[in-house]
């Protein structure tokens, strides 16, 4: 059964692993333990379910789409993590990984950010816990989500541009490695997707599983008692997808991940291990990572969990790409039809839909569960550009 | 075709005769005269060399390998072009490599031993390739015939500790530091902590690296133990435009602190 734990040595069948610098590898081990005794701990449970629904607004609602649906033939319902508090489904992971550095005694978060959702929710996390928070952040990503930076410091965190490699999202987990390797005995490092060595993979996705199984029953609801046809959701690392997938996993929904086109490491990548674990890669033959380009700051990444090349290799998930220009209308498109103004992340779950509506791909009548992963203000600006 | 100078019976035979031991770092393919980088090192008195397979990514790397490796690759070099390369050199010392997993898995194990052992390179060391990782690249370098050696750190505990130094081939690399690669003002406390307890562990050559910046601090570190690998100084240098005989009297004047010892 696909979405249950790992092996011990923290592997997706062939995907996964430990591929650690010596001097992580006992911090890893503790946070292991630390995660496994939390899980099963009614009083840490309570906690972080509590801090999610009186802090961070859970349940989200599920929105049926009703003047969209009309338009695209096929019955759209959207998972509403943009109505979090912080605007994304990252705060769930957040939430779960600063009450984890609580209990190991560490008074120090170091996080990456992509698109920034990520760090302002760590941001967020440490000034509700009282921890002290550093952000590393690719230059690229800090121009393009000015907004998040600001917001970054307003809640009082470090950020530091990242000024190596493709100045994203990579190059930013790279420098936050980096600063974790020389801080680790005082500092967690808050990984923002379901990638990097175990136990991250398996410990996000169960810190985002409260997606997928809140949207599992409200779908039902919906639907008078059955599951969507289809579950979709947009793929960076990886995380909002793996959470919502594990509330469908074993039903017969047809689990959709989008990748961009410009990052689409299970579309076009191959076996490889970057950041702790062996997954789909875009690289060449030697085995130098390459750089992905997106429109997107919180996709714009080679890489991908680990989990989703199991899911991939075992065809349980089936993986697809949407371009920038096709992203971009379906942002305007959600916008004007209902009013929704979604994150360009999830705008490339969207985008397919809108592509593959009518085909064989997504016939026409199916019902569709798309996680809406974020809200789009925080590329507000960015889109303006790219708009004239 | 350079003969694999073997790198634990080498470095053991020396220091066993009294002798402080020497590894220093080079990039492969900073420079189109690398290759006279390694020679100069050599006869500066180098008890083995280190030689760096540029990669994309390297996180345990402070700013000035990363400079190095993104400038290697900037002027072409590729793993197995400096692995061929190698295959020329003929220095009299053991070669190890130093490259992330990547660039071996991608080769492949058995493929990406064999390319060092006829190349004359006696050893590897895989920074990301922990205990847990180990054991497909181990048994394709064991039958291919290349020692790997394995890294140690300050926050190690005693019985992982055991069974790295078990598993070691060579030596064993002693991260003097928590933190990555870098020159630094002085010493970290760290140091001489994590030599003693590999000294006590292992017989096997003890040497530490990350830090270890100046003469006196080679100096210092080699007190404890058996030698220790220079890395960011010389390449700090080679960024600045150094050549082979600069850096071969870097090299000479570490010799002779630890020759002083
Ligand atoms: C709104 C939103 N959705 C999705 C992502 C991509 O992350 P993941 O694939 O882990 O869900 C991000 C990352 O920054 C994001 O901000």
């Amino acid at each position: 059964m696909a979405m249950r734990l790992p092996d011990p040595g923290g592997r997706f069948g062939d995907f996964g692993g430990q591929y650690l610098p010596e001097s992580l590898v006992p911090a890893c081990q503790e946070l292991e333990a630390a995660f496994r005794l939390a899980w099963a701990d009614p009083g840490f449970l309570g906690e972080y379910h509590s801090i999610l629904r009186d802090y961070a607004g859970r349940p989200t609602p599920v929105t049926e789409c009703h003047n969209l649906s009309q338009q695209l033939g096929v019955r759209v319902l959207l998972k509403r993590e943009d109505l979090t508090h912080t605007g994304s489904h990252k705060i769930n992971n957040v939430i779960g990984q600063a009450l984890l550095t609580r209990r190991m005694g560490k008074r120090q978060v170091v996080a990456e950010t992509g698109a920034g959702q990520h760090g302002v929710a760590t941001a967020t996390a440490c000034a509700l816990f009282g921890l002290e928070c550093v952000v590393y952040m690719g230059e690229v990503d800090v121009e393009r989500q000015a907004l998040n930076v600001f917001r970054m410091k307003l809640l009082g965190a470090e950020v530091h541009p990242v000024s190596s490699g493709s100045r994203t999202l990579k190059d930013a987990i790279n420098e936050a490695m980096r600063h974790w390797v020389a801080t680790v005995e005082s500092t967690h490092y808050c990984l923002g997707s379901v990638m990097g060595p175990h136990p991250y993979p398996w410990m996000v996705r169960e810190f985002q599983r409260v997606v997928g199984d809140e949207a599992r029953e409200q779908a039902r609801a919906v639907l008078g008692g059955s599951d969507p046809d289809y579950v979709v959701a947009c793929v960076g690392g990886g995380s909002n997808a793996a959470g919502t997938f594990a509330g469908f996993v074993d039903t017969d929904a047809r689990l959709v991940g989008v990748e961009p086109a410009g990052g689409a490491a299970i579309g076009k990548g191959i076996p490889g291990v970057v950041h702790g674990s062996k997954s789909f890669l875009l690289q060449d033959e030697h085995g130098q990572v390459l750089e992905a380009h997106s429109i997107s700051a919180g996709l714009d990444y080679p890489g991908v969990g680990p989990e989703h090349a199991h899911l991939a290799s075992l065809g349980r998930a089936r993986y697809v790409a949407a371009g920038d220009a096709e992203v971009l209308e379906a942002l305007q498109l959600l916008s004007r039809s209902e009013g929704i103004i979604p994150a360009l992340e999830p705008a490339h779950a969207l985008a397919w839909i809108v592509r593959a509506a009518g085909s064989d791909e997504l016939p026409e009548g199916s019902t569709v569960l798309m996680t809406l992963s974020g809200r789009g203000d925080k590329d507000a600006q960015q889109v303006m550009e790219l708009l004239g | 075709m350079s003969e694999v100078v073997p790198l634990e019976a080498t470095l053991r035979q020396r220091r066993d005769g009294g002798r402080k031991l020497l590894v220093p770092y080079v990039t492969g393919g900073l420079g189109a005269d690398w290759l006279d980088v390694i020679r100069a090192y050599a006869d500066a008195g180098a008890d083995a060399v280190e030689v760096g397979l540029a990669f994309s990514d390297p996180v345990m790397d402070g700013p000035t390998i990363q400079a190095a490796s993104q400038r290697a690759l900037e002027q072409g070099a590729t793993p197995s072009g400096v692995v061929a390369a190698l295959g020329s050199a003929d220095v009299g010392v053991p070669l190890v490599v130093m490259t992330y997993y990547n660039v071996v898995f991608r080769s492949g194990h058995r493929r990406f031993a064999a390319a060092l052992r006829d190349n004359g390179v006696a050893g590897a060391i895989v920074p990301d390739l922990p205990l847990e990782e180990l054991d497909d690249w181990d048994r394709a370098a064991t039958d291919g015939g290349v020692e790997t050696v394995l890294l140690a750190s300050p926050v190690t505990p005693d019985d992982r500790l055991a069974r790295l130094v078990e598993r070691t081939r060579g030596f064993v690399y002693g991260v003097g530091l928590m933190g990555v690669t870098g020159e630094r003002e002085r010493v970290a406390a760290s140091t001489s902590i994590l030599a003693k307890r590999l000294k006590a562990a292992t017989d096997k050559p003890v040497i530490i690296g990350f830090g270890v910046s100046t003469p006196a601090h080679a100096a210092e570190v080699a007190t404890e133990a058996d030698g220790v690998i220079v890395a960011s100084a010389l390449m700090r240098k080679r960024l600045d435009g150094a050549g082979p005989q600069e850096l071969g009297a870097v090299v000479a004047g570490l010799r002779a602190a630890l020759d002083a010892l």
